[in-house]
């Protein structure tokens, strides 16, 4: 991606330079890559003088692990909501003050009632965005090897009938078992929310079916694959599916990349802001936050990444063609189609993990 | 070999006359950068997972008493024995280690003879080509193999224009790009042992075979081999220790069927959020890694006496 090495020297580029003046306020965030326009950042430190240390991760679990391990040093960091929930119980994060957050009232209700099914999320954190986990694909490919694709439906990678036809120009999954085990329950018809052993089981069974057909498991490499047309099909995240359809689009490589919410329901999940309670800053925490809440910087974010945001004053200021996107922003009739991940402890993430081992390893 | 036994010899010598302070140095760094690290994963290996800061039980729990109370549970090492699925790992990524060894060692060879024999004045620029490639990040090369290996990639697209093939080959996300993967990345740390025996080999020994009458080819396997034995025994295991734990290789180019232990260890780490299972399995790699290590002390020892 032309972005990314940018984003990577700019990030590299803030470490140093904070380094280098030690007094200076600072306020260390830790987010998902490609994930924002550097630009909000740079005019937080313009509007308050405290310099944004930005880190990126790109997993939730790599994630996990630095929190858990403790004195992680950010000040911000922004796990998905059922990854949240389970730190806030092993005592990870702070519950926000609200008095420090005078743009809380911008927030879109509809998003934080979603949030509140996962447990007391709205004390500790605020929405930053949201997605759903869908399908990606080539359209021109895809046309190419089966007429009248069931391109809205699961089937599209359960159905090894279905799938085998693009096994030859690459189909790739999410390695994440948390993400497309549900999704395989959903295609189904059985609670994607499940996590009685016998259950998952069954989509052990639908997995090894179409297993020879998926070139791989991978969270970041279909981006890239997606927009060269080194695939065709994939299940990935909603915004790093229109990141690849903007790049084949700025590139004029004649890929056109689609996104669709499959019928069966889709993952949906929140990216959320929280603050660690060894954060060593967290007055500017709180302030990063508060910037991060204002509708004209979360509507730049967004019409950056195309993701949708839990604000509701930002939607007036955003591209309208992005707004009006159904893959982005669902209808509510599709909303109430889509569920969230249930959070799993430790005995049903086993049998979670080493089903996802048995599916990719054969093992 | 005489002459070498005795430098060794006079070396343990001058170590043990009194010169502590100098061998204290590499005890002290092995006790911080092996015995205490080695200590906090065996420490970590026999607690209990828990959801919290860290991660895991305390194995000293201090109470009134003087003495703390030790909570230490092997369930972590029995787990892995209850399923096939590490044990299949262990021996997966043994075969890849073993197999990437050999091939190491065979373009590894060649390459450090070729320097070896190289006229003086080249030696120093070949052998600065080999060390070249460390100048840029491992990662950033393993990465640059995606662009080779992949469908579109540039082999395949080379093959493909020159007339040798007409469908390109899949090696991307195959075990096969991993070997090409750990041989490239491995390969000079081959070249680099193998290069320090091999120059300071006696040519006058290769002309001694050839006036008695030994073929080239039998002065090699019956000369030049054995004498290099100490070089080929240290490039391989500089090449098969680390291999037996990779990680990165796979994980970019490899499929998602590639088994190696490295990508279990990562797995419970992080999904599953069981450091002391993580833990354990790496106190067993360390173990299996201990036994050939000692097997070469020992002919190190036998060499000497």
């Amino acid at each position: 991606m032309k972005n990314k090495l940018n984003r990577l020297l700019i990030a590299g580029a803030l470490t140093f330079s904070a380094q280098a003046v030690v007094a200076e306020e600072v306020v260390n965030v830790l987010n998902w890559s490609d994930y924002i326009d550097e630009q909000v950042n740079d005019d937080f430190t313009a509007a308050t003088g405290i310099k944004v240390v930005y880190d990126v991760f790109d997993s939730n679990e790599v994630l996990e692990a630095k929190l858990l391990a403790g004195g992680s040093g950010y000040d911000v960091v922004v796990p998905s909501s059922s990854f949240l929930a389970r730190q806030i119980q092993a005592g990870v994060f702070q519950k926000l003050d609200k008095s420090k957050l005078s743009n809380i009232g911008n927030m879109w209700s509809d998003i934080e009632e979603q949030v509140a099914q996962f447990g007391p999320l709205n004390d500790y954190s605020v929405n930053y965005m949201w997605g759903t986990t869908g399908i990606g694909y080539n359209e021109g490919m895809i046309n190419e090897r089966m007429e009248n694709a069931p391109t809205s439906s699961l089937a599209m990678v359960f159905d090894p009938d279905v799938v085998s036809k693009f096994a030859d120009c690459g189909v790739h999954l999410l390695n994440a078992p948390t993400e497309i085990i549900p999704a395989a329950l959903a295609y189904l018809g059985e609670d994607p929310r499940s996590t009685d052993k016998d259950v998952i089981a069954k989509a052990e069974a639908v997995l090894t079916k179409v297993r020879p057909h998926i070139q791989k498991f991978h969270s970041s490499q279909y981006i890239d694959a997606l927009a060269n047309g080194d695939i065709c099909l994939v299940v990935g995240w909603s915004g790093d599916i229109f990141m690849a359809q903007y790049a084949a689009w700025d590139a004029e490589n004649g890929v056109e990349i689609v996104y669709s919410i499959p019928e069966e329901g889709a993952l949906m999940w929140f990216d959320q802001l929280a603050v660690p309670k060894d954060a060593p800053n967290t007055a500017n925490a709180h302030k990063y936050i508060n910037w991060i809440m204002d509708p004209e910087q979360i509507a730049t974010a967004t019409n950056y990444v195309w993701y949708a945001n839990g604000n509701l004053a930002s939607q007036p200021l955003l591209e309208e063609d992005l707004l009006n996107d159904p893959a982005v922003y669902p209808t509510p009739e599709v909303m109430a189609g889509l569920y969230i991940s249930p959070t799993y402890d430790a005995k049903s993430q086993r049998v979670i993990t080493r089903t996802w081992t048995k599916v990719t390893t054969g093992q | 070999m005489i002459s070498n036994s005795r430098k060794t010899q006079s070396l343990l010598k001058s170590i043990f006359n009194g010169r502590r302070a100098v061998i204290a140095i590499p005890y002290l760094w092995l006790l911080m950068f092996f015995m205490l690290p080695f200590i906090f994963v065996l420490k970590i290996s026999l607690a209990e997972p828990i959801m919290a800061i860290p991660p895991y039980t305390a194995l000293f729990e201090w109470g009134n008493s003087l003495l703390p109370s030790i909570r230490a549970s092997l369930e972590s090492y029995l787990f892995l024995f209850s399923d096939s699925l590490y044990i299949k790992a262990y021996l997966s990524s043994l075969k890849i280690a073993i197999i990437s060894t050999i091939l190491t060692l065979i373009i590894g060879y060649s390459i450090a003879y070729s320097v070896a024999k190289a006229p003086s004045r080249w030696r120093g620029i070949l052998l600065m080509l080999v060390i070249l490639p460390f100048w840029t990040s491992f990662l950033i090369r393993v990465y640059a193999w995606i662009g080779i290996l992949k469908t579109e990639g540039l082999l395949n697209l080379a093959l493909i224009s020159i007339g040798i093939i007409d469908k390109p080959l899949i090696i991307m996300n195959t075990d096969l790009a991993v070997y090409i993967g750990i041989v490239y990345s491995y390969l000079p740390f081959m070249i680099l042992p193998l290069y320090a025996n091999l120059e300071k080999m006696d040519m006058s020994l290769l002309e001694a075979a050839a006036d008695l009458g030994c073929r080239p080819f039998k002065t090699f396997w019956t000369v030049t081999i054995p004498l290099s034995l100490p070089g080929i025994l240290a490039g391989c295991f500089l090449v098969f220790i680390p291999v037996m734990g990779e990680f990165v290789i796979p994980d970019l180019l490899g499929g998602s069927e590639t088994l190696m232990i490295g990508k279990v260890l990562w797995t419970e780490f992080f999904y599953n959020r069981d450091w002391p299972v993580a833990s354990a399995v790496a106190i067993i790699l360390l173990a299996l890694l201990v036994v050939p290590i000692m097997l070469y002390q020992k002919s190190q020892e036998k060499a000497i006496s």
